[in-house]
């Protein structure tokens, strides 16, 4: 052992949903943690934070990755998507927020913010998933609530909102 | 469940890397993080620092020629799945990529850091064996190669030196006249498998001259069995992997049922991998 390190700060900016956020971390600060108690980015969950539940899932330069298993420190050259940022500016629901409301896509909302950047990016890429598709684009997050039926009902609702589907 | 305090670098090169891990016998490389940050929150690991190789230009290129794809050390799961020259020149990538965890974790996580982990459950440190491929290091003494052979020594232990950073992987192309396949059972759809099996076959003609099978979660490194002679013989080749196999117990699943599902896998997959080589051959 060589020590263990004083705990020293790193002054990093992190560019969340658009807008830059200076602040200052210990390198063991988990990006999770940075977003919501330095950044005061409250919408990503910790649920599991060992990668499987999916609830702190955020858009890493537009793709889903878990903020559970990276570090604030490292996440500088990033542009970062919360759930906060999914919205309109004029705080109009997204397609994807739509669609939970209106297929009552969640019930406790816990794992909420981890589906809703999952299946933004999951549109983005396949704009109109068959119904495996959506099971499959949702796969990798935990919801202990719906049972998942509303949750690829929402998947499919958003793909026809995003396509100005009636 | 928070990691303990370590100290962070972020060298701009790789002999930077190497510098800084040779002057602390505890510091860790951090690549992708989707192996290691769980460790650390778990506290199973504690390193006095962590080198991150993210900020070393040219780490995530993959590239491929007629000798085989060569995946560098940043490159994600998700880019070297998504390349199609790198499906073409060996198909058995792109197989078992899809297999590796769900899609939000391979776009984080690296190729070449899952195989240096050595993780007996993961499917690409026995894709790199099966096939004989190799790893390039970089440490203070300076480059090497280590063959697919001599790299896994047990269970997330590998030959490399602490003082190493591997820069990238080859994996070698199908040859002409080649098949291959993949399957595994998990217990939900991007968990590590019970038991995985990935198979490569060679044809000269209508002759079947080289079947080999390697096996993911069955022993604590990646094994592979040769099955040229079993097939050879129509004898069953679960039958016979099981022969060179001592398949282990844990939480997931009892030694009995590994010892099943190679039976059963073992079989299909070098069914599927016999067509595959039998379908290239007609398109080519
Ligand atoms: C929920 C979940 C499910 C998963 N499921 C699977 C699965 O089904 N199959 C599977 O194979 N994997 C799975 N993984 C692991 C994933 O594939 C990791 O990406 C991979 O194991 C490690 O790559 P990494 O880049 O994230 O490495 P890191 O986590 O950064 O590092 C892992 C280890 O390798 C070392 N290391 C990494 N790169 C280098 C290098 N270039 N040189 C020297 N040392 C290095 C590190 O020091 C560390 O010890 C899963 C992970 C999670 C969180
Ligand atoms: S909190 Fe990150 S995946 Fe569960
Ligand atoms: S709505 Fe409660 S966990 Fe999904």
């Amino acid at each position: 052992m060589t020590g263990r390190p004083a705990a020293v700060r790193h002054d990093i900016t992190l560019r969340v949903n658009g807008a830059p956020h200076t602040i200052s971390v210990e390198p063991r600060r988990l990006l999770s943690d940075a977003l919501r108690h330095d950044c005061g980015l409250t919408g990503t969950h910790v649920g599991c934070e060992h990668g499987v539940c999916g609830a702190c899932t955020v858009l890493v330069d537009g793709s889903p990755a878990r903020s559970c298993l990276m570090l604030a420190v490292a996440s500088e050259d990033v542009e970062i998507t919360t759930v906060e940022g999914l919205a309109g500016a004029d705080d109009s629901l997204s397609p994807v927020q739509q669609a939970f409301s209106d297929c009552h896509g969640l019930q406790c909302g816990f794992c909420t913010p981890g589906f809703l950047t999952t299946i933004t990016a999951g549109l983005r890429d396949n704009p109109d998933p068959t119904r495996e598709e959506a099971q499959e684009m949702i796969a990798g997050n935990l919801c202990r609530c719906t049972g998942y039926q509303n949750i690829v009902a929402a998947v499919l609702r958003a793909a026809e909102l995003r396509d100005g589907r009636p | 469940m928070k990691p303990a305090p370590f100290a962070y670098h972020r060298p701009g090169t790789v002999a930077e890397a190497v510098r800084l891990l040779a002057a602390d016998p505890d510091a860790k490389v951090l690549a992708g993080g989707q192996s290691l940050v769980p460790l650390l929150s778990m506290r199973l690991a504690t390193p006095s620092a962590l080198v991150d190789l993210g900020g070393i230009p040219g780490l995530d290129a993959v590239r491929v020629d007629a000798d085989g794809v060569r995946v560098g050390a940043l490159a994600r799961h998700a880019r070297v799945l998504a390349d199609d020259d790198a499906a073409a020149c060996q198909p058995l990538l792109r197989l078992a990529l899809g297999h590796v965890a769900h899609p939000t974790i391979r776009n984080r996580g690296t190729t070449v850091g899952s195989v240096v982990h050595a993780d007996p459950a993961a499917e690409m440190p026995v894709v790199l064996r099966l096939l004989g491929g190799s790893v390039d290091v970089e440490g203070p003494a300076g480059r090497r190669t280590i063959g697919a052979a001599d790299l896994f020594v047990g269970p997330l232990e590998t030959s490399l030196h602490h003082d190493e950073v591997a820069t990238s992987a080859f994996f070698p192309a199908l040859p002409s006249g080649g098949g291959v396949a993949f399957e595994e059972i998990a217990r939900r759809h991007g968990d590590y498998a019970m038991a995985g099996v990935a198979v490569v076959v060679r044809r000269e003609g209508e002759q079947v001259v080289d079947v080999r099978a390697g096996f993911v979660s069955i022993s604590d490194t990646p094994v592979v069995v040769d099955l040229t002679d079993a097939v050879a013989r129509g004898a069953d080749p679960g039958d016979a992997a099981l022969a060179s196999l001592e398949p282990t117990a844990d939480v997931h699943a009892t030694a009995d049922y590994r010892a099943h599902l190679v039976r059963v896998l073992t079989r299909r997959v070098v069914g599927a991998a016999l067509d595959d080589a039998a379908s290239r051959s007609l398109t080519r």
